[in-house]
């Protein structure tokens, strides 16, 4: 098995085919993408497949150290970042082209019009543990 | 197995291994350890006496530790052949944990985690599930917590206040996991409120009853948040309700008001109400006042501006909250509610996005982003 991110994105990903703002969708269709979104969780939980999935607020700054005694520098949040996490989701699968299956079955979730959204989601695979066995 | 009575001994437990000559992080761990066993053993073989088999298995797990523990000085142990404590000096180390795992030394979450092991009985698994942690980093949490307090003497008058601020935290920021925190909050509180009499006390069990009565109405399918204008009221628990203002009612008699029996009140008047619009708006906003008076949280004086503008019109409400800082949570959300009901739909619909923007939770964002919607569905057609 091996671990893949999941990331959605509120900026910085290309741009969705059915792009429009939730708050114009109408609130029936609202419903029917948050409810779409827990059973596909829900489903993954019954595969054995679901590790973790989180949402972030669009607010964030950056922080920096300004050296020994000094109170952390910060920066932001800034309006036009050109990457912004929305957040993610930890599945843990047998194959690569899987992670793919299932990114893209989350990418279908239905927005306006009740249409898919086909969302781009980013993949990342996870760094692993070093094998026992190397040779 | 009976969990409850299992986490209603564990106090009492931890009790009588300190009157046997335990020191309280000792005792605490060896109780645990007892009821991580009882967890595994019960269901098959329930014992005939819960607290004498907790108290037996806790003592030799407490030996046990003892023993292993060479590198400490070898511990003055009292002998098993001891009398059993009445059930007075039962309540007043149940009452002595309450402030000791609530002291003020401690941060709010180490103090919720202590309370939740040491008084609930809760396992460190079970309360790491809940607050969607992973269970060593609870368990060092809770080592440091106890460690913090090591040097607090059991029979040192504790702060009401404090162990009040931990259970309503605990009601109030339960997250998830087999545990029902609501339940297990309101199960300490009257366990407390049983033991002394403090109008606060009981004015915050109050408030926990009348806000857990509308539970079953407060989320629709697939957890969607129902505001409580559009509860269904006949879903609330009646008689969850009847007791909250019993409880509520003896409390305010005393006349000591405090912030949790002015919260109580308000959730009352709202209990009152069989529909909406028979909501007494008038004196919660007499009651927000006092709470404002109480606490002067900027919060209560926003939850103020909406019931101004629900008792004195939107106008009034819009004015009230004008004098507040912008920034505060949930302001954009209380600024379009009033906005929609003065009858400008477009600066609602932008504030709702707005609010849905910083919403804290996912449940909250939903709503919100229905609500801003739902407007710009009306404004296109």
């Amino acid at each position: 098995m091996a671990k893949y991110l999941l990331l959605k994105h509120y900026r910085g990903a290309p741009t969705p085919v059915n792009d429009v703002p939730m708050d114009q969708w109408t609130p029936e269709e609202i419903s029917a993408h948050v409810q779409f979104m827990q059973d596909w969780a829900a489903r993954l939980e019954g595969t054995g497949e679901f590790v973790d999935g989180q949402a972030l607020s669009p607010e964030g700054t950056f922080v920096r150290y300004d050296g020994e005694g000094r109170p952390p520098v910060t920066d932001g949040p800034f309006a036009e970042t050109k990457d912004l996490i929305a957040g993610w989701m930890v599945i843990d699968v047998e194959t690569y082209e899987r992670a793919l299956e299932l990114a893209s079955e989350l990418s279908a979730a239905p927005g306006a019009g009740g249409k898919p959204i086909h969302e781009w989601l980013e993949v990342r695979p996870f760094m692993t543990e070093p094998p026992t066995i190397t040779e | 197995m009976d969990e409850v009575l299992l986490r209603t001994l564990t106090p009492t437990v931890i009790g009588i291994l300190g009157r046997r000559g335990a020191d309280f992080a000792a005792a605490e761990d060896a109780v645990q350890d007892a009821l991580v066993e009882a967890v595994r053993m019960w269901p098959d073989e329930p014992p005939q006496d819960p607290k004498g088999w907790l108290v037996t298995v806790a003592w030799r797990k407490f030996l046990d530790a003892t023993r292993a523990d060479t590198s400490r000085q070898r511990r003055e142990v009292r002998t098993e052949g001891e009398p059993m404590p009445g059930a007075g000096e039962l309540a007043d180390d149940t009452l002595e944990l309450y402030f000791l795992c609530a002291h003020p030394s401690l941060t709010p979450a180490s103090a919720v985690a202590l309370t939740l092991r040491a008084v609930g009985g809760l396992t460190t698994r079970q309360i790491a599930q809940a607050y969607l942690v992973p269970e060593a980093t609870m368990a060092q949490r809770i080592s440091r917590a106890k460690r913090t307090v090591s040097g607090v003497r059991l029979n040192q008058p504790g702060d009401v206040a404090t162990v009040l601020r931990v259970l309503y935290l605990v009601f109030n920021e339960g997250y998830s996991g087999d545990v029902d925190l609501a339940a297990e909050a309101i199960r300490l509180t009257r366990q407390l409120a049983a033991m002394i009499n403090h109008e606060e006390v009981a004015g915050l069990l109050a408030l926990m009853l009348l806000h857990h009565a509308r539970r079953p109405a407060r989320t629709g399918p697939g957890g969607r948040l129902v505001p409580l204008a559009e509860q269904d009221r006949s879903r609330w628990n009646t008689s969850m309700i009847a007791e909250g203002v019993d409880v509520l009612q003896t409390a305010l008699a005393r006349d000591r008001l405090g912030e949790f029996q002015a919260q109580a009140a308000i959730a009352a008047l709202h209990a009152d109400a069989r529909t909406v619009e028979e909501t007494d708006w008038v004196q919660i906003v007499e009651w927000y006042d006092e709470l404002v008076r109480l606490t002067g949280s900027p919060v209560a004086r926003l939850n103020r501006a909406v019931a101004v503008g629900e008792a004195d019109g939107p106008r009034a409400g819009l004015a009230a909250l004008a004098e507040l800082d912008p920034a505060l949570p949930r302001h954009a959300a209380a600024a379009a509610y009033l906005h929609e009901r003065d009858g400008d739909p477009v600066t609602a619909a932008r504030l709702y996005a707005e609010a849905a923007r910083a919403a804290p939770n996912l449940p909250e964002r939903d709503h919100l982003t229905r609500q801003a919607a739902r407007l710009n569905a009306q404004l296109r057609s």
